[in-house]
């Protein structure tokens, strides 16, 4: 079963050291500008709400790219850009509704989360609150399953409209 | 232009002459960036090389320094600092003061390490960096605007990713305690370095960086980071403490030991203690916890006073804001603390002195030494109301507003008794009582910037038992402790790291971040010594600037009247008896000053 990044902004404090995490490991710089990883925070609103790549099953830049360069690896369900295809023309940029790959000048190539090729995400590793988890995306935390039965307990067993 | 061959540091360093209206990149100087670090300790380095220690601090010939440390902008503990060097308004002293958030990081990300100002801008200016492009504009039109509004106004007409720190209307009126903030919500609060800024006709910096920070041995910094991780979350007070309740956990902890300064330092303990406590503050207006960047202990508290008898929403209030806001002016009512917080956050002020100034008026007055006339209201302990409305006053220097701008020494001297104020240095104290906790009063007579409670923060041995238990009331061994936390506080500030990480890691732990991070090497041993070298250059600074030793001393109230209520009832501050012997600690002489030989030593003669 695929694996994804489960974010759970509840817990976040802002603190945007999955943004530091990402970029040290994959640039060797504590860079937040090129991190794969989104940690945004509202000030005035105090919500911190954090961002990545959601690995499509029918991923918008695979079927964009006009070199086939970018793929959706089985099992692991990972979509990966082949650095050595990838010719930079940016297409999956625009082909992403999310906003989730970016085109990288001093590479001339496209980067994405690649949920850090099966090692436990350096996001995932570094997030101070486990606010980010790497889980089985199609399994829901037993915790809003709890918190569900809980609001049907009180609500006298009857879900109301 | 000499090269700079470290990582860690950028190595760069932006010059901005107000009075010319340029910006000008320097390479950092390398040998002093292994000396001094950053922060704190390069600041001041730079500062005491560049401006004569008997400049008036409203000048142009003084100079307001912002610097990073060397870690700042990175993960590891709690990496999001930054320090404000100047000559202080207030005490006369260096002054240094600390914040985090996020725009230190983002001054990194721009490429530099420091910002020095120098001179005097002829007009309303603000600093705009966009990496390696730094500009002065015009800010007349942000002039007058709270500090939330001049970071609305500049993340539109500048950048909407920038950071910001700015003054707000306290700086603009040279209050002698305003404060920068950064981020909206977060402080270099204490020693007026505010109205410095202010006096330079300098708003805002604000600053977008697309930029990284390089470092050394990334696989040696990744592993360091690692076990600070480990040993930051197994601590009580930063794993549990602190992202629980944040520093509010500290009102009930220090009421119940009878040591929280309440109604001017009259009493020890505070009968409303509960109703303004993190415990209380947790269940009613708290909206989120929050961190710096790059901190994963997020002692920061988001609320709002929604539902509430005064209104608004921010950061805040900490736990010294309860005391000198709360149960110095006698006040239990935690909205009304909240508001007063929030206004000195929009002003730009810092609540510490505030509320500790509001407090001697009341005293004052309880005294009959002010009158109901000369403050424009009656004023009592407890009078939640009139403590809000005062703090808003001292912002606009309106009223009664411009003799509390002063301070509490200046204001309690103006009504012929300048014992009330509770002060060293003429800087208000924070929320412990230095008659009950010996070694934090020792702290405060000797602290470089005048009564501050994080620059040797001996709460943590002698009340909170990190890194080991110590009596509170006894006197023996705290000069030695004394010094050796007021050393390494120094080095903490100079790296880029929250003090708030000492509880749980030490020197080692900030040896092997240092080293990895820059490629210098840097051991235990060093890691003290830098701390002593810079504690030593503020205090040779300090006592050129005519601030002489005979000032390291406590306000009478402290050294004679014994507390009158709690659990240390009848305790006074033993300052004479550890005085001598912490002189003694430093190598400095019986007279309090650097002996020749010790100043050689540390490569400061």
């Amino acid at each position: 079963m695929q694996k994804l990044i489960r974010i759970e902004p509840s817990k976040c404090i802002g603190c945007k050291t999955c943004e530091m995490a990402c970029s040290f490991k994959h640039t060797g710089e504590f860079a937040p500008s090129r991190s794969r990883i989104f940690n945004e925070v509202f000030l005035d609103e105090a919500k911190f709400i954090t961002v990545t790549c959601m690995q499509c099953d029918d991923p918008w830049c695979v079927k964009a790219c006009p070199k086939a360069a970018i793929s959706k690896e089985m099992p692991s369900g990972v979509v990966i850009v082949d650095k050595d295809r990838c010719v930079g023309c940016r297409t999956c940029v625009s082909a992403c509704p999310f906003g989730m790959i970016k085109y990288v000048p001093s590479l001339g190539i496209v980067d994405k989360c690649d949920l850090c090729g099966g090692d436990t995400p350096e996001c995932v590793a570094f997030c101070p609150t486990q606010c980010l988890t790497l889980e089985e995306e199609d399994t829901p935390l037993r915790q809003k399953v709890l918190r569900f039965v809980d609001a049907m307990k009180e609500g006298q067993m009857e879900v109301r409209k | 232009m000499s090269r700079f061959s470290l990582k860690g540091w950028n190595g760069k360093l932006l010059r901005v002459d107000l009075t010319a209206g340029t910006c000008t990149d320097e390479v950092l100087n390398e040998q002093w960036a292994k000396e001094y670090l950053g922060g704190r300790g390069l600041g001041t380095k730079y500062f005491t090389e560049e401006v004569a220690a008997d400049v008036d601090p409203f000048s142009a010939e003084n100079k307001l320094i912002l610097a990073a440390g060397p870690l700042t902008g990175t993960y590891g503990a709690a990496n999001g600092r930054y320090m404000v060097i100047t000559k202080s308004p207030l005490t006369g002293t260096i002054a240094s003061s600390n914040s985090g958030g996020y725009f230190p990081c983002e001054l990194r990300y721009a490429g530099y390490d420091m910002i020095i100002f120098e001179g005097k801008a002829e007009h309303p200016s603000y600093l705009q960096i966009h990496n390696d492009k730094a500009q002065l504009v015009g800010a007349v039109h942000l002039w007058g605007k709270s500090t939330k509004e001049t970071e609305d106004a500049i993340l539109g007409e500048f950048h909407g990713d920038a950071k910001v720190a700015c003054i707000g209307p306290a700086g603009e009126n040279l209050v002698s305690f305003a404060a920068i903030i950064n981020d909206k919500h977060r402080a270099a609060g204490r020693t007026g370095i505010g109205a410095v800024m202010g006096s330079k006709n300098l708003k805002a910096i604000a600053v977008r960086g697309t930029g990284g920070v390089k470092i050394a041995d990334p696989a040696a910094y990744r592993e360091a980071a690692l076990d600070s991780y480990g040993l930051l979350k197994e601590n009580p007070v930063s794993g549990q403490g602190l992202p629980a309740l944040g520093t509010p956990v500290l009102v009930n902890v220090i009421n119940q030991l009878g040591a929280l300064p309440t109604r001017n330092f009259q009493k020890d303990t505070f009968d409303e203690a509960e109703a303004i406590s993190g415990e209380t503050l947790a269940s009613t207006y708290l909206k989120r916890n929050k961190g710096c960047m790059g901190c994963i202990i997020g002692c920061g508290r988001v609320t709002g006073l929604a539902g509430a008898r005064f209104s608004g929403d921010g950061e805040g209030p900490e736990y010294e804001t309860l005391f000198a806001l709360g149960s110095a002016c006698g006040v239990g009512d935690l909205a009304a603390i909240t508001k007063a917080n929030y206004i000195c956050n929009d002003y730009g002020m810092d609540t510490i002195t505030v509320g500790a100034t509001i407090a001697c008026a009341m005293e004052l007055a309880e005294k009959g030494l002010i009158s109901e006339k000369e403050i424009g209201m009656p004023l009592s302990f407890g009078d939640a109301d009139a403590m809000v409305k005062l703090v808003e006053m001292a912002g606009k220097r309106e009223g009664f507003g411009e003799k509390l701008a002063m301070g509490s020494y200046r204001l309690a001297e103006s009504f012929g008794a300048p014992e009330l104020s509770m002060s060293v240095k003429k800087l208000e104290f924070p929320a412990y009582d230095g008659r009950g906790i010996q070694g934090i009063g020792l702290n405060y007579a000797t602290s470089n910037r005048g009564a501050c409670h994080v620059r040797g923060y001996m709460i943590s041995p002698e009340v909170l038992g990190l890194p080991e238990k110590l009596d509170p009331q006894a006197t023996a061994d705290k000069a030695v402790w004394t010094k050796i936390f007021q050393d390494f506080t120094a080095t903490v500030d100079s790296s880029g790291v929250c003090l708030f990480t000492t509880f749980a890691i030490g020197a080692p732990q900030f040896a092997n971040f240092l080293t990895a991070a820059t490629g210098a090497e840097f051991t235990e041993e060093t890691i003290m010594e830098i701390g002593e070298r810079i504690y030593n250059m503020e205090r040779v600074f300090n006592l050129k600037a005519g601030v002489e030793a005979a000032q390291d001393t406590l306000p009478k109230r402290l050294l004679e009247e014994p507390i009158a209520d709690g659990p240390l009832k009848g305790e006074v501050s033993k300052l004479g008896e550890m005085l001598p012997e912490y002189y003694q600690e430093r190598g400095w002489s019986a007279e309090g000053i650097p002996t020749n030989e010790r100043l050689q030593t540390l490569g400061l003669a």
